[in-house]
């Protein structure tokens, strides 16, 4: 298992679970991920009861599925929350989350380990910028981010005038843009 | 395959990564994905905000027995899921969507037919079949539209669209989309509302379309 510093923890464990279907990995993986992942769901508006029940379903998904797991072409953290988003959505609405085909390589880029190394620093940068943002519009980020609600919604939800919430989505975001070649 | 030049706009990606997308536009957003590196690209950004969120998540504590809950069930067996690959010019979510049932073109005169995919509250999806030259009647929009070409292409006011571009319309445009000539245009469409027919025709037989 490769303990190269230059990879995050999830990455490493992730990385462990695909390639040796490493129980202690994925034990620890739980213990950081678990509460994280319950407290997002239960912000995107989910009892206790079902966000527990949601965390059981994306922790089993992400074993299954860890096969799929490219760090080349994902951060180990955004590739689990599209889990979560699909998970969550998939059992509250009762209908399957329409997938993308995968594209296959760029063709003339040849995937190397530069690439995952960008997309760990990337991800690095972003929870720095996360972390040094305003907690209003921290909150409203972690709200569109977590899904099930429009600005409308935000905005009714935090009693908020439409305007203010759209203007601290986009002035947060254009922090993080910063940190992010692919947002546009 | 001539390069994409109509693409999704960023907000509906994310709108698509987090999940409040409604489902029709959904099947577009993730059919145009699938023949555009530029978009996924612009998803993957918003997948790494939304992960760099879940990591600096909050957290709430499990119930006791959660985690020997989860490890006893990593060796149950798996259900199959069914897996439904792109075929032919139809990309894999509106194969996933029509889930192994062959299609059901049902005609809407001159030559234009649909198969309704999919029908919620919240909006609808079909394929059209589009006869070179022919044009879709004269309408405009009560919400949305989004229109991803499969086959051909077709043209209207505001330009051509190709195989993987995606026209928006919204309650500004009113539009005759018209199939160029050669291969018949098949498109995937998504609408949030029932499309309005300037023409008497037509909206006599929108209820019965179901367009
Ligand atoms: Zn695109
Ligand atoms: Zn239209």
């Amino acid at each position: 298992m490769s303990k190269d510093k230059t990879y995050s923890e999830l990455t490493v464990w992730l990385l462990a679970v695909r390639d040796h279907r490493d129980r202690a990995a994925f034990g620890d993986m739980f213990d950081f991920l678990a509460p994280r992942l319950k407290g997002f769901i239960i912000r995107c508006g989910a009892r206790p009861a079902l966000a527990e029940e949601i965390v059981q379903d994306v922790m089993l998904t992400i074993w299954r599925k860890a096969a799929m797991f490219d760090p080349h072409k994902a951060q180990a953290s955004a590739w689990i929350y599209q889990i979560a988003r699909n998970r969550h959505i998939d059992i509250v609405r009762k209908e399957s989350r329409p997938v993308p085909d995968e594209l296959g390589e760029d063709p003339g880029t040849e995937p190397d380990a530069s690439q995952i190394l960008a997309l760990e620093q990337e991800a690095l940068h972003l929870k720095q910028a996360i972390q040094q943002l305003h907690p209003d519009q921290k909150e409203m980020i972690e709200k569109a981010y977590i899904g099930d609600l429009t600005h409308q919604e935000i905005s009714t939800q935090t009693g908020l005038p439409l305007g203010t919430v759209k203007s601290r989505i986009r002035l947060g975001l254009g922090r993080l843009r910063k940190e992010l070649k692919g947002l546009r | 395959m001539p390069a994409i030049t109509h693409h999704i706009p960023d907000p509906m990606i994310a709108a698509y990564a987090s999940g409040s997308l409604p489902h029709a536009y959904s099947m577009v957003v993730a059919s145009h994905l699938s023949y555009c590196r530029d978009c996924q690209a612009a998803l993957g950004a918003h997948q790494a905000v939304g992960g760099a969120l879940l990591e600096t998540s909050a957290c709430a504590a499990l119930t006791q027995d959660a985690k020997p809950k989860l490890m006893a069930r990593l060796d149950a067996p798996a259900a199959p899921e069914p897996v439904y690959d792109a075929a032919g010019i139809y990309p894999g979510p509106v194969m996933q969507s029509l889930k192994g049932r062959p299609l059901r073109w049902k005609t809407l005169g001159m030559g234009v037919k649909q198969d309704i995919l999919f029908e919620d509250a919240a909006g609808s999806a079909r394929l059209l079949y589009i006869p070179a030259g022919q044009a879709v009647p004269d309408h405009s929009h009560n919400g949305l539209e989004l229109t991803l070409v499969l086959q051909g292409s077709f043209s209207d006011e505001t330009g051509r669209f190709g195989v993987g571009d995606v026209e928006i319309g919204d309650e500004d445009l009113d539009h005759t989309p018209v199939a160029d000539p050669g291969d018949p245009c098949i498109c995937l469409a998504a609408t949030d509302a029932p499309l309005r027919f300037k023409a008497l025709m037509p909206r006599l037989l929108q209820p019965l379309f179901r367009i």
